[in-house]
């Protein structure tokens, strides 16, 4: 047995317990162990569930014990907040759910049960995952683990800071304009975008519900298509979610990718990116082509310098419809002392809602409303379908798009929080894939010094067209296994 | 494009969202910038370009209509913050 359990990807670890060398209830322990040790630095959990933990534990040894159980069985998963578990308290990062404990599972959560999962936790995010860093949370700021004082990107900040911390195998997060991608980079681990459509969003509590979709992070490109397989496929109860079956992936990674069709698209490399950002990433696409992949640096995507503002209208304005149900009325943080149920509406959203969630919530309000519709939400909606089909075009020619993921590493906590609109430009990398509803994975391709000498995690971006996450796959795991980038850890 | 304080108290109210005079003091200049940031938009010829709602090509999914076996009124009940029995309590909705 290895001397430290906290450090094992699901693979590994799956082949322990499989070989019954290692139990559910000491990975589980060895995942409480070190969330006792780094917890209060770096406050990725919002609500410990360690009781239930124990009981999900033991039942998945008596499901190995008989040989039953898939990957997943038995290995300690953390949760972002914004996913409905029945029976524990469900967030989203906000005071005005703060009480609130959903009745319902998501399907995620049904279909990790039936595998025998164990959830360590809710974890922190910046509030109903609007942020690109995590300190939007009503809860407090979560904390990278490879420089304390940073962010770890948002909004699934503490679920991608709890698997680079060694304190969950892996993670569920949800990505709405980068929300899974732009943390995995930050963070230093792997994190995968499906593609629209391909895991249910049922019990997902709404954002943009457009753009919305359940990913998770792991420590390794294989990982994540176990978690990919596990938790996707057709679900009715969201009419959205696409009947088309999921290829079985991980089983079939052989790191052979000569012929692959790259493209890299210029525009994702923007005025104002980090040289060692763009080093790296240059470096990931110079591996890929010694791989035997066919480098194509010429792609144009021109209309992607429109995306930031087609998401900051369409996510806003999905948003403050989806948000409209938050009233005081049927449960959560409720102000009562008003003289009218209108008085008591408006405070409780006054003193529930935290101030992004307010901006976002004005935002789409004015788009929304009559006189504006067509400047500006029908007008985001018709650039979305330009955006759409310079995707559609380029991969006609290209199986798989590589880019930056963000434009430089994880910023200091506290130093963006004064500009929304620059918070935003955050984002430009990551939001037209959300637009196109594209699948996307971010993987560790390097790392930056920082001027007081941290060591800060950068991530390569992979996209593929809609349902190929195959490809995608296929290039990720290549990269990554011709690489130790995935093997460092922070020092915590 | 600048917000005036009364047009931002205008979409809070329609947003049915409590500011106080420094939030809207804070949000005029704020929201006038994000908006100024959305003109790029209308630069784009989009004529004859249909919207995009949704990335999926999806119309009109039915199901049959089978009832799952209901919620207990008491466990969803138990997250209402003001209850009367099985009843939800609020202010009077009517002016007197």
């Amino acid at each position: 047995m290895p001397d430290d359990l906290t450090r094992l990807t699901i693979t590994e670890a799956s082949a322990l317990l499989k070989q019954r060398q290692v139990s559910s209830v000491e990975l589980l322990q060895a995942s409480l162990e070190r969330i006792a040790a780094t917890e209060d630095r770096i406050h990725a959990f919002i609500t410990l569930t360690g009781h239930t933990a124990l009981e999900q534990a033991r039942r998945a040894d008596d499901m190995l014990a008989k040989g039953q159980g898939n990957a997943l069985t038995g290995i300690p998963a953390a949760v972002k907040d914004v996913i409905s578990t029945k029976g524990t308290r469900t967030t989203c990062g906000s005071k005005i759910l703060e009480p609130f404990v959903p009745i319902y599972d998501a399907n995620v959560i049904t279909l990790l049960d039936e595998a025998g999962y164990v959830m360590l936790g809710k974890t922190n995010m910046d509030e109903f995952a609007m942020g690109s860093s995590g300190e939007n949370s009503a809860y407090g700021p979560t904390h990278n683990p490879w420089a304390l004082d940073r962010v770890p990107g948002g909004s699934s900040a503490g679920s991608a800071a709890s698997v680079a911390a060694g304190q969950a195998f892996y993670a569920l997060g949800s990505d709405t304009g980068g929300s899974i991608r732009q943390p995995a980079a930050l963070s230093g681990v792997v994190g995968l975008k499906p593609t629209y459509g391909r895991v249910s969003r049922y019990g997902l509590v709404a954002f943009a519900s457009s753009l919305d979709q359940i990913g998770p992070f792991t420590r390794s490109v294989r990982d994540a298509a176990l978690v990919f397989e596990a938790i996707a496929g057709h679900d009715q109860r969201d009419s959205t979610s696409a009947e088309i079956d999921v290829p079985a992936i991980a089983d079939s990674l052989t790191g052979d990718i000569k012929g692959l069709r790259v493209g890299v698209p210029r525009e994702y490399f923007v005025d104002g990116m980090d040289p060692a950002v763009r080093e790296a990433v240059e470096g990931a696409i110079r591996q890929l082509e010694s791989l035997g992949a066919h480098i194509d640096t010429e792609v144009a995507l021109p209309s992607t310098g429109l995306g930031v503002a087609v998401y900051y209208v369409i996510a806003p304005s999905e948003a403050s419809s989806n948000l409209a149900r938050y009233d005081g009325v049927k449960y959560g943080y409720s102000y009562q002392d008003g003289a009218s149920m209108w008085e008591n509406m408006e405070r409780t959203r006054q003193h529930g809602f935290g101030e992004e969630v307010k901006r976002r919530i004005m935002v789409g309000t004015y788009a929304l409303s009559a006189g504006y519709y067509d400047a500006y939400y029908l007008k985001a909606q018709q650039i979305r379908t330009l955006i759409r089909r310079e995707f559609d075009a380029a991969f006609q020619k290209y199986d798989v798009l590589v880019t930056p993921v963000t434009p430089t590493p994880a910023f200091k906590i506290g130093e963006k929080t004064s500009d929304p609109l620059q918070m935003y430009l955050n984002d430009v990398c990551t939001i037209p894939v959300n637009i196109a509803g594209l699948p996307g994975i971010s993987l560790p391709c390097g790392f930056a010094t920082a001027e007081d000498g941290a060591r800060l995690p950068i991530g390569v971006q992979i996209l593929a067209k809609p349902f190929d996450e195959a490809s995608l796959f296929r290039a990720a795991h290549a990269y990554e296994q011709s690489t130790d980038w995935h093997k460092q850890s922070p020092p915590l | 494009m600048a917000l005036t304080p009364d047009e931002v108290r205008h979409i809070a109210h329609l947003a049915r969202l409590g500011l106080t005079d420094a939030d809207v003091a804070k949000f005029a200049p704020q929201l006038s910038e994000i908006l100024d940031y959305f003109d790029r938009l209308k630069a784009v010829d989009t004529a004859g370009i249909p919207p995009t709602a949704y990335p999926l090509d999806l119309h009109n999914i039915l199901r049959d209509d089978v009832p799952d076996p209901p919620s207990d009124p008491e466990t969803i009940l138990k997250n209402a913050p003001n209850r009367e029995g099985n009843l939800l309590r609020v202010r009077a909705i009517l002016d007197e």
